[in-house]
């Protein structure tokens, strides 16, 4: 029942030889050793495991290994590009926009999948985009802000 | 040593005193053990292996004993003492300075969230005199680090950051008589800025704290009282300042505990009982033995799954079948305030002035009421996280922990290692709201690679997490008060059961008062399952019964809820912060309910006062409330990190909306029916209220932060929603139903 699994990770081709019925949060920390996806509640409610699959954000503690062959996955170390932080990495770095940091890195991409949906969001649309992602220390007013100032940065280039 | 008295001191004007004449004609009186030999605080350090490590340069060494003993003797100066003994030391650091005159703090507290590697390092270097880019810091190492009770309470600027002060202080003036020496300059005639030091008269003769430090090896413990830098002086602390750890954190570079990988290291899945409690009867381990690679592991009353994957350890110990034993419950989430009645304590009075029979007497109207509120979870997004990792019969456990010498000390009973050969590794830590001072599942993680001779991380699930958490207790707060005729609190009874007493004495100015605390702490048996420590402890339920009460009484007397409060109010502080929230709010005398939505209420936690006001708007037919504006003022004393400051305001206030309106854990007996997030409801982004933070600017010593905002937070809805409606809530949360209910009830 093991399979190999082809997917591209952070614009690099990576093989996983595994059960395909495996989440691929696990397959992601554990057997890749990327460890900046975060187990928060095992049951897609928290938002601490998002990455992005083909540019949208997908809960990886609740998306099977199989599913991600052939595609693009993009996790928080494959965000920033040639030591540039991506404008709303920078934008949480500019407004404090954390605390403990455990959710963050699956804010930023929930974030970024949400201004390539809506470059020009209003607050409200960025409330409402990033209402099931959960923050226990509560830097929801930071991140709100820096959301915001991410999209006016970006221009729509998202 | 209370921690209050450490208020009082003013290192202001008194000199260093000589450090006392080393045990070791080598090596100063740097600790062994704890810097007191006290047997009570094991740690793994090790004076030689410590100082080995760091090479030469200038360290120094502070405990808060010696500092206290120093204030409290009022030794006269130029005398130096030995011995030791007394007060256990709470908090303890070292500060060493490199020959490049890089600046290392190695301090036993932690950071999981709230701030303290950007606002120590800020307090040190300017102290120090030193460039902010040349400040490390090391945290909850308990092999590199000196011994520290642990961080909670809002306790590590207050009291940890005046003893970082005095140790850096300490080195400048140690690194002003090297500059003096070198350049044959009076230290009167030296000026020391951002790691240089020159002279006045002559700015081209300078020496850098890395040219002093070059190839020395000084070590100090300090035991007298330094002169510190008056607020005036400061360049670098009340500035604000961002996190130093964002870059990290937003890239995945930041390591938790979860995060550590090593060669050939297991991933454990725990059998759990179904409820506290229970009994296991018969457990069948065989099922597991078709899955390649997976090891059972039965170590005392642990039982096991490890698999070189946590997925697969996982599923294979659902396989695993059990019988238990559960105890009938007695006791769930609705009955549990009246079984709490029956099994609180007698009473501690911990506060009391006057006569209350006279105070009823001279009671024109009297307003008597119960407060309660429900159990409460901590529900960090980070689970509790161990590695551990045998080596050489040593221990080493990379934990998620608020107490790593705490933790280092459990692990050590548990496998019967003596403490020195274990080390507890604290890396970023994913939240903690005091419910990671317990530390489970470190010790579990070193059973477990004792028992096995591999790496083992233990990741607790969600599932997990909620079942062995330490809740915040239930409580109930009953009131009895009294006004005269002209709107003046004449009397005060309050009784507050399993919330302890933080936060429970009343600042009114009232005549006839008793506090009654049953029990004096906020642990207790009598609860069905473990509680403990919830952010700013027993203060929420506490201001939540005493700040509801006041706006009945204001409503009793007819009067404005701020008037009301200022009338019965001389507390400089509360009446200035109160007035501050007041005047940013733009509040308007109306009394309740005026149907704007208002709210207010006030409290004192960590050494801060505080008010806030929130505007809410209640839909009526739904039950749902929507906090939409909240201005909060503070008093925290001299504010260290402005940015640190009103992040942490923000995030109680935000955060106290989910114990205010939604959070309860549900349970029969020893049950906990919630399991994750789909039934315990954090708050979320669309609940977020517009924010504004007011400090007051004040030259007075710093305070807490991470806590006081957050116990306001259940009156200030509770007194709102009454503003709104004319409904008044007694218990925590306010829930959709509790709300519908309350305003069913109001006459038509």
């Amino acid at each position: 029942m093991l399979e190999t699994i082809s997917f591209k990770l952070n614009n690099k081709p990576v093989q996983v030889r595994t059960d395909p019925k495996r989440m691929l949060l696990w397959v992601l920390r554990t057997d890749l050793h990327q460890t900046g996806t975060k187990f928060g509640c095992g049951e897609a409610y928290c938002g601490a495991c998002t990455v992005l699959v083909e540019g949208v954000a997908v809960r990886s503690c609740f998306t099977r290994v199989s599913r991600v062959r052939n595609k693009e996955v993009t996790t928080i170390e494959g965000l920033a590009q040639d030591g540039k932080l991506h404008p709303v990495q920078q934008a949480f770095v500019d407004h404090d926009a954390l605390q403990c940091g455990f959710c963050t890195p699956g804010m930023i991409l929930t974030a970024v999948a949400l201004l390539k949906d809506n470059p020009h969001p209003t607050r409200e649309e960025i409330i409402a985009g990033m209402n099931d992602n959960f923050c226990r220390c509560a830097a929801h007013t930071r991140i709100v802000d820096a959301i915001q100032e991410a999209a006016a940065k970006m221009k729509g280039n998202a | 040593m209370n921690p209050q008295d450490y208020l009082l001191l003013d290192f202001q004007d008194i000199h260093s005193l000589p450090e006392p004449a080393p045990d070791d004609p080598t090596l100063p009186a740097l600790p062994e053990c704890s810097p007191d030999s006290q047997p009570g605080p094991g740690t793994g350090l090790r004076r030689r292996d410590f100082l080995g490590r760091l090479g030469g340069g200038i360290i120094i060494f502070v405990s808060l004993t010696d500092l206290v003993r120093a204030a409290q003797e009022q030794r006269p100066r130029g005398r130096g003492r030995r011995g030791r003994g007394g007060t256990p030391s709470d908090f303890n650091a070292f500060l060493h300075i490199a020959g490049d005159g890089h600046v290392t703090c190695f301090t036993g507290k932690i950071e999981m969230g709230q701030g303290p590697i950007t606002s120590l390092p800020q307090m040190l270097a300017d102290e120090l005199d030193a460039p902010l880019a040349s400040v490390d810091i090391v945290m909850g190492d308990t092999a590199r680090c000196p011994w520290d009770m642990g961080t909670f309470g809002s306790m590590t600027t207050r009291f940890f950051g005046p003893l970082l002060r005095a140790a850096a202080a300490e080195a400048r003036s140690v690194l002003l008589e090297l500059a003096s020496e070198s350049l044959k300059v009076p230290p009167s005639q030296l000026v020391a800025s951002e790691g240089v030091i020159w002279d006045r008269e002559d700015k081209s003769r300078r020496v850098t704290y890395g040219q002093l430090t070059k190839g020395r090896r000084i070590q100090k413990r300090l035991q007298g009282r330094p002169t510190l830098k008056t607020p005036d002086d400061f360049k670098i602390v009340g500035k604000p300042l961002l996190r130093r750890d964002s870059p990290d954190k937003v890239t995945g570079k930041a390591q938790y505990s979860g995060d550590i990988r090593l060669p050939g290291m297991l991933y454990a899945s725990i059998l759990r009982p179904p409820a506290h409690g229970a009994q296991l009867k018969s457990v069948d381990t065989n099922p597991c033995e078709q899955v390649e690679g997976a090891r059972v592991v039965r170590e005392g009353d642990l039982i096991a799954v490890l698999h070189e994957l946590p997925d697969v350890a996982k599923a294979t110990l659902e396989k695993v079948k059990t019988e238990w034993n559960v105890p009938k419950p007695t006791v769930d989430d609705k009955t549990i305030f009246d079984h709490l009645l029956k099994a609180a304590p007698q009473g501690r009075t911990v506060a009391q002035g006057g006569d209350l029979e006279e105070g009823e007497k001279a009671a024109a109207k009297q307003v008597d009421s119960s407060y309660l509120n429900s159990y409460v979870a901590h529900a960090p997004m980070e689970t509790h996280t161990a590695l551990a990792h045998l080596e050489n019969g040593r221990m080493t456990v990379w934990a998620s922990t608020q107490n790593p010498f705490g933790a280092q000390r459990e692990i050590a009973g548990a496998i019967g290692f003596p403490p020195e050969n274990v080390r507890v590794i604290t890396p970023f830590v994913g939240g903690g709201f005091g419910g990671k001072t317990q530390n489970s599942q470190a010790v579990e993680a070193a059973r477990l690679a004792k028992a096995v001779g591999k790496p083992v991380q233990v990741c607790r699930t969600r599932e997990e997490e909620f079942f062995l958490d330490t809740f915040r207790p239930a409580a109930i707060v009953r009131i009895k008060s009294g006004i005269d005729g002209q709107g003046k609190i004449v009397f005060w009874d309050y009784d507050v059961a399993f919330a302890g007493e933080r936060g429970a004495v009343q600042f009114y100015s009232i005549p006839n008062h008793r506090t009654t605390a049953r029990p004096s702490g906020w642990t207790s048996d009598a609860h069905p399952f473990a509680t403990g420590a919830w952010r700013a402890p027993g203060n929420n339920t506490n201001t939540f019964a005493r700040e509801s009460h006041i706006d009945m009484m204001a409503a009793a007397a007819g009067i404005d809820p701020i008037e009301f409060r200022l009338k019965n109010l001389t507390d400089a502080k509360m009446i200035r912060v109160l007035k501050t929230a007041a005047d940013r709010f733009g509040w308007t005398s109306a009394k309740s309910p005026s149907k704007r939505g208002y709210g207010v209420a006030c409290g004192i936690d960590s050494g801060t006062w505080v008010a806030a006001i929130a505007e809410v708007a209640v839909d009526a037919k739904s039950g749902r409330v929507q906090v939409k504006r909240v201005v909060a003022a503070q008093d925290m004393g001299l504010v260290i990190n402005p940015e640190g400051a009103r992040i942490q305001m923000e995030g109680c206030i935000t955060m106290g909306l989910g114990y205010a309106l939604s959070e309860e854990v549900h349970f029969q007996g020893g049950k906990i029916l919630d399991t994750n997030f789909d039934t315990y409801e954090l708050p979320l982004f669309s609940w977020l209220p517009n924010i504004e933070t007011a400090l007051i600017d004040s030259k007075e010593p710093p305070q807490g932060g991470g806590e006081p905002a957050i116990v306001v937070m259940g009156a200030v809805v509770a007194n709102a929603i009454h503003d709104a409606t004319g409904a008044r809530l007694f218990q925590l949360p306010m829930t959709p139903e509790r709300l519908q209910a309350a305003i069913a009830k109001l006459p038509a």
